[in-house]
């Protein structure tokens, strides 16, 4: 049995421990806010974070993520208005918004870690997450919002 | 693209004849009118947008046909369908076209909401289940939505406009003349004080009959509260960006299995044997249940496989990958793309099947002083929209009901009741928002899987395509040689042009394979080509398909505007001129062109669209030219290995023009620090829309241009997921599109958006790669750096 914790509840796994966390959080606790996009880490569409830091879901084992946080866009914030997902609106960033919840997990990262990333860093931050819509200019200017500096 | 078919081959109805309007006063719209701030933050990058204005002629709202009356049931415009009102005053509108990216979802309801006077921000938008008898055709694609739909949206708001009125003035016993309604209230002229709200009338108005079209009081252009403006949020932002919005996975239902399916690796293969004893010693997998294979023409049939049932996606597929399966590959056992690519180049240098003639293109040959030719290679491409296929299927024995992100959900309700044998209305189809379509998802193979594992295994299924799937078993974007010559006589004018098309055809998915393409493929930018020369023919070459040929977001309209718009750049430097003049040239005086005397076919496809309304006006053309190059500064001086490119293309009955610039780096490496992009789509109804359209375009025009090739051998796709069928991503995306819409009144006519923006950009990025370094890429993809 693994234990982890998922937007702040204690969740237990009694299946398989290599499954990718990102079809124990939609298969088993339904949160579908993690999209499976290619299931090799190429993509970013499943990215959440593990202890705070921006992690492929596809490629993290529930048995990597035991005993550690877990959070998912839906957990991101209660009111579902971290700064990120308010810049994301300010700008109407999506198209089809099946990559988005990836980029928003992947962009809170970034700028928790670096509040003042410069647009290099933005985007070196993200290029792993792939927009098949092709987004990025207002990706890439909803980042900046975010961290100032526009 | 699937309705244009069908009317293909159920013949066309005339177009609907526009009826006589109660038209308002003549206003002046204009751009100046809109919240520019606003509109700036939205497009995310102020100083990056720009909207060109002009000054606009006085209109009035006059219908006009469209090639909707001739698609699979039509429009409808009743509101009655569309739009209902609850007592709390919250306004429900109906999208009945799928979304996958456009903000069709929201900018159909928009539509209704203007003309309704109703607050957008009481305003709630409903998907509608696959029911055209109902809502009028739904096959989202051919860039059709507000084509086809903006003016039975303004009747449905206008209609029901007026019951709210008919209903206020019953109420107070007035002359329906003395009431009017103004943001979701109606109130009596003259009399401030008696005003009644929407959710108060909206029994009795919902009682009102409808009132005929000529009847119909429209709103000028000038008392828009949202058409035209680009101030409002696209409808799903907040449950995108919370991650509550549904796609295509995410519907859970009480008992669902989750399925995968191993399918043939070759088109028209079959499973010889298979051994799933492995797998079934998993613990959590359910089943395997064998799905039977199609033969080409198969129209969207299953490409059949053994399908591994369980109880959640991870198992599903460790469960696949234990199968043991032999395949018989069929008569595609042996499709090689390099061997194929170079029988096409064979074929494009021998004449082919005349499609266009005009003049005496021969006489214009042997005449020439000169011949400039050049050869252009497009491979294969698959759609890879983020979201791969999956579809959720519930069936029992006399019901099925479906969840999918589909784009024909009609058509996919057809074909899923044909597979079961189940009359049409014991089927049901819910859409989902799309995660990406381009084409992928106007085919409902993965529905029919769906429906085939749930009916087998007697429980609610969801069937699951990985990546690796969608990238080796889809319908892919054809393969083309595209060859133009062209003759040059002794003034140095182009004096004739010979364009050899060869590729094999979407047809083949649906017909047996004639290795000929047919007038919906020969529409798009191939007989339809505008540029000013006497002597013109275009042929078509043989090409067998040996895989599922479907189309791809711009279709045809992608290989023949890279061969078409690459060689203007090559004649402007055969010729030693301007290319950007040289484009002008070639496309001569502003005149709308007469299909007939320009030798185009009798069955010349327009899109779908009356000529009419919609006909080929060089002025356009040249007007994106202008505008894309004065907003680019072109001719401005650039450093080394810097350059300008400039390509523009008429599809979907919308003009296009980009002005790419490149920078080559030492080492080759292709970057694109800025697009300039001006766009030509009739009246704009949502301009914020269009621009996201047009900055997507421009990142899905690089991904296509550098990586984008699917390749075969021994008929297998050799490709598998993002590593070998590469995207880009921020770190090479074009770092700034600048979009630049021209400013039309209602009358010239909305045209597509969806598609259009693509197929000037790889044109206008060899082009400029040329200006930069002097080398001309004629074969697609070109590479992240060139040699
Ligand atoms: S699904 Fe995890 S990176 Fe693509
Ligand atoms: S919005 Fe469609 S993939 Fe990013």
């Amino acid at each position: 049995m693994i234990e982890l914790t998922v937007n702040g509840e204690a969740r237990s796994h009694a299946g398989d421990p290599a499954m990718p966390l990102l079809w124990y959080l939609r298969d088993s606790l339904g949160l579908t806010g993690a999209k499976y996009g290619c299931g090799v880490g190429l993509c970013g569409a499943c990215t959440v974070h593990l202890e705070g830091d921006a992690v492929r879901a596809c490629l993290v084992s529930v048995a990597d993520a035991a005993g550690k946080s877990v959070v998912t866009v839906e957990g991101l914030d209660p009111a579902g208005d971290h700064p990120v997902q308010q810049a994301w609106r300010n700008l109407n960033v999506p198209q089809c918004g099946f990559c988005q919840t990836g980029q928003i997990m992947q962009a809170a990262a970034l700028v928790a870690r670096n509040p003042a990333a410069s647009d290099e860093e933005i985007t070196e931050a993200m290029s792993g997450n792939i927009c098949r819509c092709g987004c990025y200019q207002r990706i890439h200017a909803a980042v900046r919002q975010v961290v100032g500096g526009a | 693209m699937l309705g244009y078919l069908k009317q293909e081959f159920a013949g066309r109805e005339g177009p609907a004849t526009p009826q006589a309007t109660g038209a308002e006063s003549p206003v002046v719209a204009s751009l100046e009118k809109i919240d520019r701030r606003r509109f700036l933050q939205l497009t995310g990058a102020a100083g990056v947008f720009a909207v060109a204005l002009r000054v606009l002629p006085a209109e009035a709202m006059e219908p006009y046909p469209t090639g909707a009356a001739g698609m699979p049931n039509g429009t409808v415009a009743d509101p009655h369908v569309f739009v209902a009102i609850a007592e709390d005053g919250t306004v429900t509108i109906v999208a009945h076209r799928s979304e996958m990216g456009t903000g069709s979802r929201t900018s159909l309801p928009m539509v209704v909401a203007d003309e309704l006077e109703a607050d957008w921000a009481r305003v709630r938008v409903v998907q509608a289940p696959g029911d055209e008898p109902r809502y009028g055709n739904q096959d989202t694609d051919g860039s059709r939505s507000l084509r086809h739909f903006v003016q039975p949206m303004r009747q449905c708001g206008a209609a029901l406009r007026a019951m709210l009125e008919a209903a206020a003035a019953a109420e107070w016993g007035v002359d329906p003349g003395r009431v009017r309604a103004v943001d979701h209230e109606v109130v009596l002229l003259g009399d401030t004080s008696r005003r009644l709200g929407y959710g108060a009338l909206a029994a009795a108005a919902m009682a009102q009959p409808v009132p005929p079209f000529d009847s119909l009081r429209f709103k000028p252009e000038s008392e828009f509260r949202y058409i035209g403006k680009g101030e409002i949020a696209i409808v799903d932002l907040r449950d995108i960006t919370t991650g509550t919005a549904s796609f295509g996975a995410d519907p859970r239902l009480p008992g669902m299995k989750v399925a995968v399916v191993a399918r043939p690796p070759v088109v028209g293969g079959t499973v010889k044997s298979y051994d799933a004893s492995e797998t079934l010693k998993l613990p959590g997998v359910e089943r395997v249940v064998e799905i039977a294979g199609s033969t080409p023409p198969a129209k969207f049939a299953p490409l059949g496989g053994i399908a591994v049932v369980a109880d959640n996606t991870w198992t599903a597929l460790q469960g696949r990958n234990r199968l043991r399966i032999e395949w018989d590959d069929g008569p595609n056992g042996g499709y090689d793309s390099t061997a194929f690519e170079a029988a096409m180049r064979e074929t494009a240098r021998k004449p082919g099947k005349a499609i266009r003639t005009q003049g005496d293109p021969e006489a214009a040959f042997a005449a020439a002083e000169r011949v400039v030719s050049a050869e252009y290679y497009q491979p294969h491409m698959i759609h890879a929209p983020m979201e791969p296929p999956v579809a959720i299927a519930s069936v029992t024995a006399d019901r099925a009901e479906v969840w999918a992100p589909v784009q024909s959900p009609y058509g996919t309700r057809q074909d899923v009741a044909e597979l079961l044998g189940l009359p049409i209305e014991a089927v049901t189809v819910n859409v989902t928002l799309l995660g990406g379509g381009f084409g992928r998802k106007s085919k409902c193979d993965y529905v029919q899987e769906a429906a085939l594992v749930s009916k087998a295994v007697g429980a609610p299924v969801k069937l699951q395509w990985t990546r690796e799937d969608e990238i080796r078993h889809g319908f892919y974007h054809t393969t083309s040689v595209e060859r133009i010559e062209a003759a040059i006589d002794g003034a140095g004018k182009v004096s004739g042009w010979r364009h050899r098309s060869v590729a094999p055809s979407i047809l083949s998915t649906f017909a047996p394979d004639s290795g000929y393409q047919f007038p919906i493929e020969h529409g798009m930018g191939f007989v339809d080509m505008p540029f000013d020369i006497p002597n013109v023919a275009c042929e078509n070459g043989q090409a067998m398909a040996h895989t599922r040929i479907g189309w791809f977001r711009a279709v045809s309209n992608l290989p023949r505007a890279f061969a078409v718009q690459s060689f203007v750049g090559e004649l402007a430097y055969a010729l030693g001129r301007d290319p950007k003049e040289m484009l002008l040239e070639l496309i001569g005086p502003a005149r709308v062109i007469d299909p007939a005397a320009a030798g185009m076919p009798e069955d010349f496809w327009n899109y779908g669209e009356p000529y009419e309304s919609f006909p080929i006006d060089t002025g356009r053309l040249r007007g994106v030219v202008e505008l894309a190059a004065e907003k680019a500064g072109w001719g401005k001086a650039l450093p080394e290995r810097e350059g300008l490119g400039i390509a523009a293309h008429r599809s979907f009955v919308s003009y296009i023009a980009s002005v790419v610039h490149v920078k080559v780096g030492e080492d080759g490496t292709i970057s694109v620090p800025e697009v300039t992009t001006a766009v030509d789509c009739g009246f704009c109804i949502n301009p914020e829309r269009v621009a996201s359209q047009m900055e997507g375009a421009a990142v899905m025009g690089m991904t296509l241009a550098l990586h984008s090739a699917v390749t075969y051998a021994r008929g297998r796709v050799e490709q598998s997921n993002f590593y070998d069928y590469e995207m880009a991503r921020m770190d090479r995306y074009p770092g700034k599109v600048g979009v630049h819409i021209v400013e039309h009144p209602f009358s010239v006519h909305a045209s597509g958006v969806g598609e259009p923006g693509l197929p000037p950009f790889a044109p206008a990025l060899a082009n400029a790669i040329f200006a930069a370094t002097g080398k001309r890429l004629r074969d697609l993809p070109f590479g992240e750096r060139i040699a």
